[in-house]
């Protein structure tokens, strides 16, 4: 058992009715007055849908913004990969949409494991994001008489879901971009792309910098300011094989761990239904094909076990429509852990399809005889077209086969209602936070959790604590930040200094196979307990046999990746505790021991209705545990169906 | 689906930094699987290399589905091969055959120096960008969304525009080194919608006057950019911009 605290984490949640917490906590806040803003210095790392706009709305507000990228551009932040759509609740599809309604699907999507207040604001604001990215010419979906389109996604009976055919994340991030982009020609935000943060600076128990290498010249920075923002995405690339982007990490969010922010609910990992299997031990990443198919498409497998005949030849009587057959009320658009889990049941029971049986189909047939194929490739034209660049086969002709991968971590820094870290100072917004998705994110919510941070929370809060804490000057040479400096240049250096003969990326691959095969989409006990044995055990080998090459003063990808890969050696063991540690299944934490004889998860709310915020106390040392309580008043605690 | 291995010989252009000369070295390659992407197969040159002590060959990727912008290589001639509207990540070995000799090269354009290897610095369409290609919205100002009716044909029309993702093949495939493909498609995206009209003027001619400074070169119509193009931005684009650069010139106050 790990160690819990006694005291009690305060998520300064607002007094007052739901729907009057936003507003109440708004006017509580302390204003810095426009005059004095440009005195301020605000530093943002990364620059996808949550710090690009976090970014270009501190800097709309006249302070003076810092915005780091390690991608060469903040353009291509991973944001820009998200497809389905964002949701809102505009109730322009008059089919009885609310901001209640949102709320509600969400706390529920993500099984009472996110905070209520959290949550009710996020519903509140989404409608604003809607108006602010169309006025900056996002290219949504329209109707013939003009109005903006909408579709259905999963975990909600309406259509809420707003869309850029299926590259709604790219047209937002290119919103958020030229906004950013709007702010550096004005002078008002400083950009330094290809640059990874590597270590927070905390003076007096305050975030007041950040260490970086500028990855061209593997030079190192120090940069002050009066506040830390970090928007830093993920963790999912733990596993190696998930739908992310390559060079998605975890070591800005873990360095700030290490300097005493808390890390909460690491174990919440979304394993997306709808990506294309793996192909061979080469693959390099999974890709996702969106939610929204699942609108159009049918999931079956075959009823007969280990049937090899092509798709087109199984009649319709021997077909299992499985999601169908168990979910009645909701079918193909079940939430994602779900749809998952369900998927894994029948490639476990022996029904999976194509060579390896690691697949179940996706079918458009129905779709395309109903509507014409006209309109399906007006739908999901790019996403069929990317599929058919995969795999060599057509979608149109033959169904899709798809398994579940990881996409997505409801997890992260812990923060309080204001978005803020346990480290005073450090603002932590989008999928870098752990707040608002609970155990399990639905579709279309996570570009509307970045955006609502970006635009329209972090702007406010990082204001009140620039206007209700002393910050004195800073400068480089504070022995905090030569402290930071030289830890972050250590690590390098040590790592260089290894020289064995295993090379990093067969590190990462080892680690991800442990993490899928031990804390994937169902976890045990045991599985749990050999998975820290090994990540020590290949956190050992790493620090005694990794090898890179080339020079740490100059642009070099391999050692770049080294870092990551050491902190994920480190993160992974933390994840795989607290899946142990939680003893219930929860949205995507499945737990065997904790199922229902139909093989729905079992929520334990009497012991762990909390969230769990772990506390850094050393590599390979017990984690120190703090827990805080979740109360459900607006949305009463009940078992989730979806039947 | 067949499952074939390949025999490849690599001629990959190698340059350790900016200031130093490059050379192409040549790589033989053995049993690549037809399903591998073209940058999974570079992943396994890569490996290969570190186990004979030879660095990595460095190539820019990240989101390996086609969206991010980031990879891009001309191979054997072509802005990220073969494959008509497919970046570099999203070609497959299925289209190449065993005993076939790859030149992969990076971007070659002044306005791109190359940082080292196969990867360079495109940090010019940034700045192309932050000289208009943006609506000056600030948040928390926009009226209701159904406000403002954009009628679907000037949606998709706009939507088609701004589905640039700022790789740079444009530019590579042109002769001239012209960046009058991505500029266009920016410049597009806003002027067909009700949205960009205000600084419609402005953009057109700060756009173009950024591109210029960043010295791409001047378009002369040969189209490359658009068969280069992995995400289908028409040509058609090129036409509005001059339109709109003559319009904002006759008529700039």
């Amino acid at each position: 058992m790990a160690e819990v605290a006694t005291t009690t984490l305060d998520s300064r949640i607002p007094d007052g009715p739901m729907a009057e917490k936003w507003d109440r906590r708004k006017f509580e806040m302390k204003l810095v007055n426009p005059a004095n803003k440009r005195k301020y210095n605000i530093i943002v790392v990364g620059t996808g849908l949550a710090g690009g706009s976090a970014a270009a709305s501190l800097a709309e507000l006249g302070y003076n913004v810092k915005s780091f990228c390690l991608q060469d551009t903040p353009r291509r932040a991973h944001s820009i990969a998200a497809q389905g759509g964002i949701n809102a609740a505009k109730n322009y599809q008059n089919d009885s949409d609310s901001v209640h309604r949102l709320f509600y699907d969400t706390v529920k999507g993500g099984d009472f494991r996110s905070r209520e207040a959290n949550v009710y604001r996020l519903a509140q604001i989404s409608n604003s994001i809607i108006d602010q990215c169309a006025a900056q010419g996002v290219p949504f979906a329209r109707e013939y008489g003009g109005t903006l389109a909408n579709r259905s996604f999963g975990g909600a009976q309406v259509s809420r879901t707003f869309y850029a055919r299926g590259q709604t994340g790219q047209q937002l991030l290119l919103g958020a971009y030229s906004g950013l982009m709007r702010q550096v020609k004005a002078g008002k935000i400083e950009l330094h792309a290809r640059e990874e943060m590597l270590d927070l600076i905390v003076i007096d128990g305050v975030a007041r910098g950040i260490i970086t290498r500028n990855l061209t010249t593997g030079k190192y920075e120090t940069h002050v300011g009066d506040a830390v923002v970090l928007c830093t995405g993920g963790y999912g690339n733990v596993f190696y094989l998930s739908t992310n982007a390559k060079n998605c990490n975890v070591t800005a969010t873990w360095r700030c761990h290490k300097r005493g922010a808390y890390f909460a609910n690491p174990c919440f990992t979304q394993i997306h239904p709808t990506c294309i299997p793996a192909s061979g031990d080469y693959q390099s990443k999974l890709t996702l094909m969106s939610e929204s198919l699942r609108n159009d498409g049918r999931v079956w497998v075959p009823k007969a076990a280990g049937d090899k005949r092509t798709p087109k030849d199984i009649p319709d009587e021997e077909r299992d429509y499985y999601l169908e057959r168990r979910y009645p009320a909701f079918g193909n658009l079940v939430p994602r852990d779900v749809a998952s889990r369900a998927a894994k049941e029948r490639c476990d029971a022996g029904f999976g399809v194509g060579d390896t049986g690691l697949a179940v189909y996706l079918d458009f047939r129905d779709a395309i005889a109903r509507d014409g194929e006209d309109l399906i490739r007006a739908k999901y034209g790019n996403l069929f077209h990317m599929y058919e660049k995969i795999t060599a086969e057509n979608p149109y002709k033959t169904p899709m086969r798809i398994f579940p991968a990881v996409h997505y971590t409801m997890g992260g820094l812990w923060v309080d209602y204001n978005l803020q870290s346990t480290v005073p100072g450090l603002f932590v917004a989008g999928e870098a936070n752990f707040s608002d998705h609970g155990a399990n994110r639905l579709g279309a919510s996570a570009l509307m959790q970045g955006l609502a941070d970006g635009y329209f929370v972090i702007p406010y809060t990082v204001g009140d604590h620039l206007g209700s804490t002393d910050l004195p000057t800073v400068t480089e040479d504070h022995p905090a930040c030569k402290e930071a400096l030289t830890s972050a240049m250590g690590q390098a250096e040590k790592i260089m200094a290894v020289n064995g003969n295993r090379s990093v990326d067969s590190f990462h691959r080892e680690l991800g196979q442990i993490m899928w095969s031990n804390c994937g989409m169902d976890r045990n006990r045991q599985g749990l307990q050999e998975a820290i044995e090994k990540i020590t055990a290949l956190r050992n080998e790493f620090w005694q046999n990794v090898k890179v090459l080339g020079v740490g003063e100059s642009f070099n990808q391999n050692l770049e990746h080294a870092g990551r890969v050491a902190d994920f050696l480190e993160f992974g063991e933390l994840l795989v505790r607290d899946a142990l540690e939680r003893e219930e299944s929860c949205g995507g934490h499945f737990r065997e021991e904790h199922q229902s004889e139909d093989n729905e998860a079992k929520r334990d709310d009497d012991d762990f209705c909390h969230v769990a915020a772990w506390e850094f106390q050393g590599v390979g040392k017990n984690p120190t545990l703090h827990k805080e309580s979740l109360g459900f008043e607006e949305v009463p605690l009940a078992t989730r169906s979806y039947k | 689906m067949s499952n074939e291995s390949l025999d490849l010989t690599l001629k990959i252009w190698r340059q350790p930094s900016p200031d130093q000369p490059g050379e192409f070295r040549e790589y033989a390659l053995k049993n690549i699987s037809t399903h591998m992407s073209f940058l999974e197969m570079l992943d396994v040159l890569n490996e290969q290399l570190i186990s004979e002590g030879e660095e990595p060959v460095a190539f820019d990727h990240d989101c390996r589905e086609g969206i991010c912008g980031t990879c891009g290589v001309m191979i054997n001639g072509q802005a990220h091969g073969p494959d008509h509207e497919t970046t570099t990540c999203q070609l497959h070995m299925r289209r190449f055959h065993t005993g076939q000799t790859i030149v992969i090269e990076p971007w070659r354009a002044s306005a791109f120096p190359t940082i080292k290897d196969l990867v360079v610095d495109r940090s010019a369409f940034d700045r192309i960008i932050g000289a208009g290609g943006y609506i000056s919205t600030n948040a928390g100002s926009a009226p209701d969304a159904n406000a403002v009716l954009i009628p679907k044909i000037e949606a998709d029309e706009a939507m088609s525009s701004a589905a640039c993702i700022g790789c740079g093949a444009c530019v590579a495939a042109c002769k001239n080194a012209s960046a009058m493909l991505f500029t266009s498609a920016k410049v597009s995206h806003l002027a067909l919608l009700p949205q960009g009209q205000p600084e419609r003027q402005q953009r057109a001619l700060g756009m173009v006057a950024q591109m210029d400074a960043e010295g791409f070169g001047n378009c002369t119509n040969t189209n490359e950019c658009e068969a280069a193009c992995p995400a289908a931005i028409s040509v058609d684009n090129i036409a509005r911009l001059n339109r709109e650069y003559l319009k904002a010139t006759a008529t700039a106050k």
